[in-house]
């Protein structure tokens, strides 16, 4: 059996969800230049918030109902971390050093994790998500499970209502001001400090959605599942051009399918048996991540200046 | 200010000598108690396992195994003028806390035995220490063979660490075992085999495949995957692809759990079989319908079907402990009360020897009683003398026997 087409479409899948987390890099960053590495444990709490809402709601629930619910609940959630990390952890550390505001990202992550590992009930273990109640549905010879269906509806729908919001809004203008030249944008009466806020909220409510397609992807979400996923999708910002919202789509899903095929076919190689394999996946993002770095330094689409958002 | 500065200083001195004077006087004044009859000494067992975090539900069935001993020798004064306290040491499953806890528990004076650690690559890092201060270990739960018989044990048995004891049979039975299982029970003829590339899944899997073979089977693959992977999408449809009739996993709970469920969720409709590390209640939780008919080996036979642990099981269920007692519960008691035992013949009157650390490692070298999991005695290599295994399989969402036996390699 050709087992290409399904490679592919598994590749994809993770790429979507790689890039759903990607955008909230590349907002922050495309706006005050920080990476914010506490993303990843963004993404965990709005996995865990949309768990909550789920938990409280009554048993037996359609899953229909309580999937908007848990969208709007885990959103919440990250949101408000999102922008209270914002408001206490960076804000006070604006115009300092840039490494001061990257080492504080570091330890809110750390402090993130902890938070949910010793407050969140049974956190130690990975907590079971509910499922979505159809497929598996079958495209030729592929199969694709419910969870990844919502991936793929999402992550275009998140990625069109970005794009139109920045480009035709009058905030989303803002924006782009902003990220042009902060000190110029306020004195054209943008208040700065406000789009920060919406750029860190939109980063949250992104990693909100993909928090709940993980989960129903997985099955489950865990306490530390941030730390390698945002690690992925700080590298498919990259990859895209970090600071570039098509870009961040981009790396994304080009991570993925890399990873999916470097998992699925190097090991076939004559003479790199012992090269391929799950346990390498990881190894080949990374290759191609520094390739990228080396071949082109600005990223796919590149860091584009102008309308950067 | 020189002169507030030199106050301060002459403060804090008299202070100092004050409070070491104090604590001088106090611990002289403990001595004399100690040797009174009516006051108890306390002996300290250390355990170490991950309370938090990866494996912490097996781990947490460690610790409140032997706390459940430990309360009972107190209770039934098993060793007259001996209270005996647990310490209860996080591992978190890395082998560096491991070490640093081997350590804190070696230089606490009043622990004169350790029961722990769940993992095998953490036991790798501990045996050293413990060797060094003759402090005894058991461990309830590791299965790697080179802990007790050393490296080469394949070709040249040899004693790694004499401290070194464990309740529960080594993965040369256990791995044997389930491919005798798989071969000529289920008559799997095709099996992949995947590994976490830790100390305890690697050497389990290289044992299930050795087996597997020596009874006829075929290897159609092999893979390894990262501790903490989530997506195993790419790896299940080579598996799906490879006419597999049989997953063989070699690992913890944490990864197989998903990868079990990625795997039914792709079509493929073969059962993952895998070792002790997967037997727990939270792999069928987080599974759900795809761990039906999944399989693995665990040490001795099913708790609830030993007479003797009974009151242990009813005990663990009253005091509402976290963990799950039906792994490593049993062997941790067993290992705790080995140690309760040997430092009953070592402790006369509540007198602790200056050499007590090392009489009790051979008094547990020596030991022989019946405990909750069978027979407990150890071997030329520390080795229980108690060779049970089961097979336990996945019907309708709990953890049922399906056989019980010994595994006798054939060489």
């Amino acid at each position: 059996m050709n087992t290409l087409p399904q490679q592919l479409a598994n590749g994809l899948f993770l790429g979507s969800m790689y890039g759903l987390i990607a955008i909230g890099y590349t907002m922050v960053y495309g706006i005050v230049q920080l990476i914010n590495f506490a993303h990843g444990e963004i993404f965990m709490t709005g996995g865990f918030g949309a768990l909550t809402v789920y938990l409280v709601l009554p048993d037996g629930i359609s899953m229909w109902i309580a999937l908007p619910a848990m969208l709007i609940g885990g959103a919440l959630v990250a949101v408000l971390i999102a922008v209270g990390a914002e408001r206490f952890a960076y804000r006070p550390l604006r115009g300092a050093p840039r490494l001061a505001p990257l080492i504080t990202a570091i330890g809110l992550s750390l402090a993130l994790q902890q938070l949910v590992f010793n407050l969140y009930p049974k956190a130690e273990n990975a907590r079971v998500f509910p499922q979505l109640p159809f497929g598996p549905y079958h495209l030729g010879s592929i199969r694709i499970q419910s969870g990844d269906i919502f991936l793929i509806i999402a992550a275009p729908l998140c990625m069109a209502a970005l794009a139109f919001f920045v480009r035709l809004s009058r905030t989303g203008r803002a924006m782009q001001a902003t990220a042009q030249d902060p000190d110029t944008a306020q004195l054209m009466g943008i208040d700065t400090n406000r789009i920060i806020v919406i750029a860190f909220a939109i980063g949250g409510l992104f990693a909100a959605v993909a928090g709940v397609a993980y989960g129903v992807k997985y099955g489950a979400v865990e306490y530390n599942m941030g730390f390698l996923a945002g690690l992925k999708a700080f590298t498919a910002a990259v990859l895209g051009g970090i600071g570039n919202i098509y870009g961040a789509m981009l790396g994304g899903l080009v991570l993925g399918l890399a990873e999916a095929m470097a998992t699925a076919y190097i090991s076939d190689i004559p003479g790199m048996e012992q090269l391929g394999g799950q346990g390498w996946s990881a190894v080949w993002a990374f290759v191609l991540l520094i390739l990228v770095l080396l071949l082109r330094p600005q990223g796919l689409l590149g860091e584009r200046v102008a309308d950067r958002a | 200010m020189i002169v507030r500065h030199r106050s301060l200083l002459i403060l804090t001195t008299v202070l100092t000598t004050g409070a070491l004077t104090l604590t001088a006087c106090g611990s002289r004044d403990d001595d004399k108690e100690g040797s009174s009859s009516d006051k108890k000494t306390t002996v300290v067992i250390g355990v170490d396992a991950p309370l938090t975090g990866a494996n912490s539900a097996t781990g947490l069935g460690i610790q409140y195994g032997a706390k459940i001993a430990v309360d009972d020798a107190n209770k039934n004064n098993t060793v007259p003028g001996v209270t005996f306290k647990l310490v209860a040491k996080d591992d978190k499953a890395q082998p560096a806390t491991g070490q640093q806890n081997a350590t804190a528990l070696v230089a606490d004076k009043d622990v004169l035995g350790v029961v722990g650690p769940l993992n095998s690559g953490v036991a790798t890092q501990m045996q050293q220490v413990f060797a060094t201060a003759n402090l005894v270990e058991i461990s309830p739960s590791n299965t790697a063979p080179e802990l007790t018989q050393g490296k080469n044990w394949q070709t040249d048995k040899k004693r790694a660490y004499k401290t070194y004891f464990r309740t529960a049979t080594t993965d040369a039975l256990q791995g044997g075992f389930a491919a005798d299982y798989a071969y000529n029970t289920l008559k799997k003829k095709k099996v992949f085999v995947v590994d976490d590339k830790q100390t305890y899944g690697a050497g389990l899997a290289k044992l299930f495949t050795a087996g597997f073979k020596d009874a006829g089977g075929k290897v159609v693959a092999t893979d390894h995957v990262n501790t903490g992977d989530r997506d195993f999408s790419t790896l299940v449809t080579k598996i799906k692809n490879s006419g597999a009739d049989l997953l063989y996993y070699g690992g913890q709970y944490d990864e197989s759990q998903v990868l079990t469920k990625q795997l039914k969720e792709a079509g493929a409709d073969i059962p993952l079989f895998g070792g002790d590390g997967m037997f727990t209640p939270t792999y069928i939780k987080t599974a759900g319908k795809a761990a039906e008919g999944d399989l693995v080996t665990s040490i001795g036979v099913p708790v609830d079907t030993l007479p003797a642990a009974k009151t242990f099981v009813d005990t663990y269920k009253a005091k509402k402990y976290p963990g799950d007692y039906g792994t490593y519960g049993a062997y941790a008691y067993d290992a705790a009360t080995a140690i309760i035992k040997a430092v009953g013949t070592v402790v006369k009157d509540g007198k602790v020897p200056s050499d007590a650390r090392q009489q009790v490692v051979d008094a547990v070298q020596k030991t022989s009683f019946d405990g909750l999991s069978g027979k407990v005695a150890f071997d030329e290599y520390g080795d229980t003398t108690n060779k049970q295994l089961t097979v336990y399989q996945v019907v309708k969402g709990e953890w049922k026997s399906v056989k019980s036996g010994t595994f006798e390699p054939k060489n």
